[in-house]
């Protein structure tokens, strides 16, 4: 039975923007291996960080919205606990009522003007 | 009529300042979930210190008041919002 599930998570500022894109990327494929289907997916890009983190002020963000299984969960922390690109992450399981925010949301952001056209999978 | 009701002295002192009756905002606006990942709303529920404010003083239910609490702590860990920080308003 397919979970909802939304990750977050923080990668060290130091990284270019095409080594962002392939770690990105690379945990997008690791859910589809599990057998994940991505809804959504959000890049925040560089923030600032409310507290230093390793020493760090700024971490570039990134937010995937997906259905999985639920062993998936277990080798997606491990796959970031390896990884020392990323030094923050959060995993949460939605209940309904957060995915009835986030279908809200969702329209709202977009219809911003622009004419959501076909569900672009947006990876970058 | 008035003027009498003016002259009585009343034996404990009147509470000044109504206090307006408070009320969960949750429940009253039926809002289901609130978003760990919106931190402009949550800064509500926080004093200057970045501190989760206790039920007695925002009104809310106790339902709800953990939700907040909850989203609060997964927004600080993102840093979204800061674990202890001064003027944060």
């Amino acid at each position: 039975m397919l979970n909802q599930y939304e990750t977050t998570f923080i990668l060290t500022p130091v990284l270019s923007d095409d080594d962002t894109k392939q770690t990105v990327n690379a945990y997008v494929d690791l859910l589809k291996a599990q057998g994940a289907e991505v809804i959504r997916q959000d890049h925040w890009g560089l923030k600032n960080l409310v507290y230093p983190i390793n020493k760090k002020t700024t971490g570039i963000y990134h937010h995937i919205e997906f259905k999985a299984p639920a062993k998936a969960i277990a080798t997606l922390e491990i796959a970031y606990r390896r990884d020392e690109n990323v030094f923050r992450y959060l995993t949460v399981k939605l209940d309904k009522y957060a995915i009835a925010y986030n279908e809200s949301r969702k329209e709202s952001k977009g219809s911003k003007g622009r004419k959501v056209s076909s569900p672009k999978k947006s990876n970058d | 009529m008035s003027k009498a009701s003016d002259q009585i002295k009343y034996l404990t002192a009147t509470k000044l300042g109504s206090t307006k009756k408070k009320y969960c905002r949750f429940k009253k606006n039926n809002i289901r979930y609130i978003d760990y990942k919106d931190p402009d709303f949550l800064l509500t529920f926080v004093n200057e210190q970045g501190k989760i404010l206790p039920r007695r003083l925002t009104g809310n239910s106790l339902k709800y008041q953990r939700k907040i609490a909850q989203a609060v702590k997964r927004a600080r860990h993102l840093s979204l919002m800061p674990f202890v920080t001064d003027l944060l308003k």
